[in-house]
């Protein structure tokens, strides 16, 4: 297994994956909210603005990607930005995954609902809800969905200790 | 625990009913708050979380190779497609190279495992609909698969037999026979089920036109695998986005159009021929060579070099005390398990341990179709339509 070509920055992959088609959809829509971008693992990585990620994923999602295979957040505490909200999005046309994401500050972090574009989005959201402390707006139903409801604090938080008292 | 009550403008008559978490139909500790109309199911409500046991937490203080046995009690009724896919995630990241006699062992073990998984879901599935008989046949022939793998992996459900870079230990002598042995009567033992229930008037008029899933609603609703093919969306990872050397063999993807419960067994019926096809090539074809990639650093070494070598002896005692680094980055690997479509995204920042593991787990998302399939329904529907979906708890809640 030789290792696939990297490409690091916004300007390497605009111009290293023109042809691809979720780099030229997004490109196309709205280049300003393209924040990073990465090609890395043979994996396609699409850093996006935290308030252009809904219309962002239906620009995909009207370039073939039609299927949200994995919703999930990483803790990078302590270093700033903290929270990256990962979307990992399915094409059953063009056959391959890409991973939009977002990046949260500390301070209240909230992004809008996936729901509008995936319903599947629902559970997902309450799972990173519950366990990373991260709001999603518009979402109806924003509840604890593993820990208890009187739970106290968010488990997958890197600050959360693994054993022993918090 | 959140009660649901009736919704706004209820009719008087609208009752809310708990199912679960201890109801047997419900495959493990699954709650279910229904809303019901007489016997008509108003709403569904899952209440999911009893089996919670922060696993992708506990990933994050581990080493890499030490998160192998936890992936095998995720999903512990195919365990082995759990370690491939942890695996090949990481191998991704080390940018390893699998020797091919591994991978292929890798693939006729994930069949394996597949036919694992749909056994029990056909026994237990008929079982919740009334067919009890149908149990002890399955759990026949899921007994023989559990001693291949006890006989190859010393376990027979954990098995943590996939290891990264490879496997665990060199299959024994008698392996390739037995799985022989096991796949020439295979074949016969499923017209065998297929006769005790595809006839079957109860068994029919239980699934045909019950639970209902278009194909709009199961891609917007993240159902993936056998009920996703069964709503007549044509996708296998297997098949079109090949791992692990999946791309060398032929296997057919059944799919039906039809979208109920009816299809989903019959879609995974022919699934199971197709999986002794699969085990068929692989055990003809099966390389020669070594079932661990030639990375000391990495991978354990033999027992044998490690008590008369010194280098061999070193590389142990660091492997074992300090892991190894992984480089930073972060990766998604897809397969297609026996419930459907199964995601590892680890992410490293260049340390021994993961920074964070999550799993995609195909129970999960396809819960969520319960209320779409069951809306409007019957109450005893519900049972149907959760033996079809074919759900494990552990998965769900992680």
């Amino acid at each position: 297994m030789s290792q696939p070509k990297t490409l690091k920055g916004k300007t390497e992959v605009t111009e290293g994956l023109a042809e691809h088609p979720a780099v030229k959809a997004i490109l196309a829509w709205n280049s300003e909210a393209l924040v990073d971008a990465k090609f890395e693992f043979g994996e396609l990585t699409l850093t996006i603005a935290p308030e252009a990620i809904c219309a962002a994923a239906a620009t995909v999602q009207a370039a073939g990607y039609n299927f949200l295979d994995d919703l999930t957040a990483v803790d990078w505490y302590p270093s700033a930005p903290r929270f990256q909200v990962t979307y990992h999005i399915l094409s059953h046309r063009h056959k391959e995954h890409i991973r939009l994401r977002v990046l949260l500050q500390e301070a209240s972090p909230a992004v809008e609902s996936m729901m509008s574009v995936w319903p599947s989005a629902n559970f997902y959201e309450r799972e990173v809800f519950d366990l990373f402390g991260i709001r999603f707006e518009g979402h109806p139903n924003l509840k604890r969905i593993m820990m208890p409801d009187d739970w106290e604090g968010h488990p997958l938080r890197k600050d959360y200790p693994v054993e022993g008292y918090r | 625990m959140p009660v649901l009550q009736p919704a706004e403008g209820a009719k008087d008559q609208h009752m809310v009913l708990n199912m679960g978490p201890q109801h047997p139909a419900t495959h493990g500790v699954l709650r279910l708050v229904l809303e019901i109309d007489g016997e008509i199911v108003v709403r569904v409500y899952p209440e999911i979380g009893y089996l919670h046991t922060g696993i992708e937490k506990t990933c994050e203080a581990k080493f890499y190779q030490q998160v192998v046995p936890l992936t095998d009690r995720i999903n512990y009724l195919d365990p082995l497609s759990n370690n491939l896919c942890y695996a090949l995630a990481v191998e991704k990241l080390l940018g390893i190279e699998i020797p091919e006699k591994a991978t292929w062992l890798r693939v006729l073990l994930a069949e394996l495992s597949r036919l694992n998984s749909h056994l029990i879901w056909l026994g237990t599935h008929a079982m919740d609909i009334g067919a009890l008989t149908v149990f002890l046949y399955t759990f026949r022939e899921r007994e023989e698969i559990l001693r291949i793998f006890e006989g190859l992996a010393g376990q027979r459900m954990m098995t943590s037999y996939i290891r990264i870079g490879g496997l665990s230990m060199e299959p024994p002598l008698d392996f390739f026979d037995r799985v022989q042995g096991f796949i020439n009567t295979f074949p016969e033992k499923i017209d065998e089920y297929s006769n005790l229930l595809t006839g079957n008037p109860i068994f029919r008029s239980r699934l045909k036109g019950v639970g209902y899933l278009s194909p709009e609603d199961a891609i917007a609703l993240g159902v993936t695998g056998p009920p996703m093919r069964a709503s007549g969306v044509d996708f296998d990872v297997r098949r079109d986005i090949p791992y692990c050397g999946y791309e060398n063999f032929q296997f057919q993807v059944p799919i039906s159009t039809v979208g109920d419960c009816w299809a989903r067994y019959e879609v995974r019926l022919i699934e199971m021929r197709e999986s002794v096809k699969i085990i068929q090539q692989a055990l003809d074809g099966m390389p020669e060579g070594a079932f661990k990639a030639e990375a000391p650093k990495i991978v354990l070494p033999d027992r044998e070099k490690m008590k008369t070598q010194m280098e061999a002896l070193i590389h142990h005692f660091k492997i074992v005390t300090e892991g190894f680094a992984v480089p930073a980055g972060e990766v998604y690997q897809s397969i297609e398990a026996g419930h459907g479509q199964t995601g590892y995204y680890v992410v490293s920042d260049g340390t021994a341990k993961p920074y964070r593991v999550h799993m995609r787990y195909p129970s999960f998302a396809t819960l969520q179709a319960l209320e779409v399939m069951c809306k409007g329904k019957m109450l005893a529907d519900v049972v149907a339509v959760i033996g079809s979906i074919d759900i494990v708890l552990g998965e769900i809640d992680r």
